[in-house]
């Protein structure tokens, strides 16, 4: 454990920093004699003049850093700003074996690092089904039109130009792929919160309600009650919207993203949002919408996208992503520094509208306190939650629970499989446990 | 101000604003020509509203497949190298049934696309829209038939001298093997329910939890732990997390694996930029050979880097069968030289 002796900023850091796994549990047992022992060893290893300067105080504090004696980079030295380079081992990663080609494959977003409930564009997760391209946004088109002539009055033909052109909204809500933690249905599979929950992103998006366009082209409510989305990349990707939430203003196509244009991973120039929705319907560099009196049995919602039951159907036109929450720090893969406090942080999110509360367990679910909610809560949005927690070197199991404003309860692995089985691949929303062991190493764990 | 003028102002106050929404408000875009809507509107419903006319044999399907389709899928639909197997798993008596037994029985071995699939419209568009994978959009309605009518006879729904066309896809819908496997009959559907038109059942959740706080249970029951290998299977878990802050991530590689883990060379990294790593594996087949088969192949020809620079810059076909090789103009020499060379010293 070499890395946890790097304790930036702590003056005196507490034994245990200095200690090995082996001699934190010696601690713990109670054989403190060594401590003096470790201290004086430690002591030692330093070298003399930083010893003499460390007992006045902290060298970070004392030698004054190259950036308090320096001149500083100047204005635009990075037209495009990029993260530090300290922060080079949060990334968007793939899961090993999960696909064979990367152009039909899914990078997870690294949401053991992140904190409020804004994902950083360039680490929004990336799913595409036949690679992804740089679409030039003056040669995008986007056209409306019906199965049935008598659907719309007239199908129409927009540019970039006209969308931008129209009133927008600006809204926040989560995306989330229906397989998201699909690889856990049967068992635990995978080590972080990245891979078991990282197929989720949550942004401002920015465009024009899709209901906007649909009435300039004179579309025929009453006939037409599903509409077709379809994507302009290669595999054109196709899903099947309710009427309903585009006449209740609720789905939008968005160009914007977190404040700039949306980026080329994620649909560049234009995409759907269909808030709480799995992200297959949020179809990227969307390129036609056709209304129709129909659903339309799409490849994503025929043959994939579809939830296999314990009776061996399959549900097809699942869609919506029930409420779900995960503790995202401390989390699987992770280690405790030492015992003492920690705020232990997570999200929530429901598909059906607002978080209402979200329950925090330390001891696999046998008692539950609830969370402090980050506000202010939005629908369909992703919801931070803390809470305190003094961990005393025993091991413990925590968990998160979010409730949504229908009152529905995330359920836990033993009440979700009851009904659905081990096979579905697709919307496990399961409550998440993870397992701290004295050591302080966090593991992912199935409590049913 | 004058009452003339008053009403001037609101007169022109109500120029400026627009209705909400509504018919052609805007006067933003344009209507879509008949051709426009023809050239993109390909979707095709299960009710075949949307299919065009057209008709192929089996026997030009399977051309078509061994010649655009095989070396992902395998000959006949049932690799499983890169793509899941389209064909197999089903049996006489689903496509009697309409449902694939393998799922009732829960023992099916791998779920392929004709297990699942319960609308033959569906495999019809989608191969239409997006395949051949790194040739979407390329095949003709007649091709796409022909493929299909393929499928269906090494699915046993068909036999081997049948024509498939719009006048008879019909038909073979009521032979498809899963064609009563699908339900919806669930509380995800976001629109209305089935009773009111729409799908489903209105929202209903099917799965119930109650939001005990106090001695919920008395035993915690452990359903599943990580097991070892996945423990390491996503590298080097510390290099994961930040290194400050108030965890760390869990070191799970020594350090001699770590170190033994090769950073990405900047070949590799050309290579995957260049967009070569889409086809073609360092050991391993994807749409393209291996880089292994490649040096395998050419390892013992003395102008072996000279003559396989020329065939990346120009591309091919027919070597490795019958999937081309598009031409790579773009690459500058340099890089193709510098690619080839590390190909042959074994592409690490």
């Amino acid at each position: 454990m070499s890395d946890l002796d790097k304790q930036p900023g702590r003056l005196r850091p507490a034994p245990e920093n200095f200690l090995s796994e082996e001699q934190i549990r010696e601690v713990a047992a109670g054989r403190r004699s060594f401590l003096r022992r470790s201290l004086m060893v430690a002591g030692a290893a330093l070298a003399a003049p930083l010893a003499a300067r460390a007992a006045e105080g902290d060298p970070a504090i004392l030698e004054l850093p190259e950036w308090s004696t320096t001149l500083g980079q100047p204005v635009a030295a990075r037209p495009y700003g990029m993260p530090s380079k300290f922060e080079s081992q949060l990334l968007r990663r793939e899961s090993p074996g999960l696909a064979r080609v990367g152009g039909a494959s899914v990078s997870f977003c690294p949401l053991q690092g992140l904190f409020g409930i804004i994902t950083p564009s360039g680490l929004h997760f990336e799913r595409h089904h036949q690679g992804w391209h740089e679409v030039d946004p003056a040669r995008h088109r986007l056209m409306i039109n019906g199965s049935d002539p008598a659907f719309l009055k007239k199908p129409k033909v927009y540019t970039m130009d006209d969308l931008m052109r129209l009133p927008p909204v600006s809204r926040i809500h989560f995306i989330e792929c229906g397989a998201n933690t699909g690889l856990e249905w049967g068992n635990v599979a995978v080590p972080t919160v990245q891979y078991t929950h990282g197929m989720l992103s949550c942004s401002e998006f920015t465009g024009v309600p899709l209901k906007t366009l649909l009435e300039d082209c004179g579309v025929d409510y009453k006939k037409a009650r599903y509409v077709l989305a379809e994507g302009a990349d290669g595999s054109s990707m196709t899903r099947t919207i309710p009427m309903e939430m585009v006449e209740n203003g609720e789905v939008f196509v968005a160009y914007g993203m977190n404040g700039e244009m949306l980026r080329p991973e994620n649909g560049y120039p234009l995409r759907l949002v269909v808030p709480g929705v799995q992200g297959v319907s949020w179809v990227k560099w969307l390129r036609r919408i056709e209304v129709g009196d129909k659903p339309y049995a799409t490849k994503d919602e025929a043959v994939h996208y579809i939830d296999l039951m314990p009776d061996g159907t399959h549900r097809q036109y699942t869609s919506i992503q029930e409420a779900k929450s995960v503790i995202t720090s401390p989390s699987g893969g992770q280690t405790l520094l030492n015992q003492g406090f920690y705020n232990v942080s997570g999200v929530a999110w429901s598909g059906r509208g607002k978080i209402k509360q979200v329950d925090v367990s330390f001891d696999g679910g046998i008692n539950w306190q609830t969370a402090r909610i980050e506000g202010p809560v939005q629908n369909k949005a992703l919801t931070r939650f803390n809470i305190g927690w003094k961990w005393d070197g025993k091991p413990a199991i925590l968990q998160s629970r979010a409730i949504d404003e229908t009152g529905y309860v995330q359920p836990t692995y033993g009440q979700l499989r009851k009904v659905r089985g081990t096979k579905s691949i697709y919307h496990n929303n399961a409550i998440q446990s993870w397992k701290v062991v004295e050591s302080g190493e966090i593991t992912n764990v199935q409590v049913l | 101000m004058s009452r003339f003028s008053k009403s001037i102002l609101l007169v022109a106050l109500c120029g400026a604003s627009v209705a909400a929404s509504a018919f052609d408000t805007y006067g933003i875009g344009r209507q879509a020509t008949p051709a426009e809507v023809k050239a993109w509107d390909i979707d095709v419903r299960a009710d075949f509203k949307g299919l065009p006319k057209g008709s192929g044999t089996v026997q030009k399907g399977n051309d078509l497949f061994e010649e655009k389709c095989a070396s992902c899928h395998g000959s006949f639909g049932e690799s499983n190298e890169v793509f899941t197997p389209l064909v197999g798993g089903t049996t006489k008596d689903d496509i009697k049934n309409g449902r694939v037994g393998g799922f009732v029985s829960g023992d099916i071995p791998q779920r392929t696309t004709f297990t699942k699939v319960a609308t033959i419209s569906t495999v019809w568009d989608y191969i239409y829209r997006a395949m051949p994978w790194t040739a979407p959009k390329s095949l003709k309605p007649d091709d796409v038939y022909a493929i299909l009518a393929y499928f269906l006879n090494l699915a046993e729904i068909v036999p081997e001298d049948f024509t498939l066309s719009d006048q008879n896809i019909a038909e073979v819908q009521k032979k498809m093997p899963n064609r009563y496997g699908m339900s919806t009959d669930h509380g995800m559907w976001p629109g209305a329910p089935a009773k009111k038109g729409g799908i489903g059942n209105g929202g209903k959740p099917d799965v119930k939890n109650v939001a005990c706080m106090k001695n919920c249970k008395t035993e915690v029951q452990i359903g599943s732990t990580l097991p070892d290998y996945a423990r390491t299977a996503h590298g080097e878990l510390a290099d994961q997390y930040r290194s400050f802050g108030p965890v760390r991530g869990t070191r799970t590689l020594d350090g001699s694996a770590a170190a033994a883990a090769p950073a990405v060379s900047p070949e590799m990294e050309l290579a995957t930029k260049s967009g070569c790593m889409a086809c073609h594996g360092v050991n391993n087949k994807i749409v393209g050979p291996g880089y292994n088969e490649v040096v395998a192949r050419y390892k013992d020809q003395a102008d072996a880097e000279s003559r396989l620079v020329a065939k990346v810059k120009a591309g091919g076909q027919g070597v490795w069968g019958a999937v081309p090789m598009p031409p790579n103009g773009h690459l500058a020499d340099a890089d193709i030289k510098k690619l080839v060379h590390w190909i042959f010293s074994g592409a690490k």
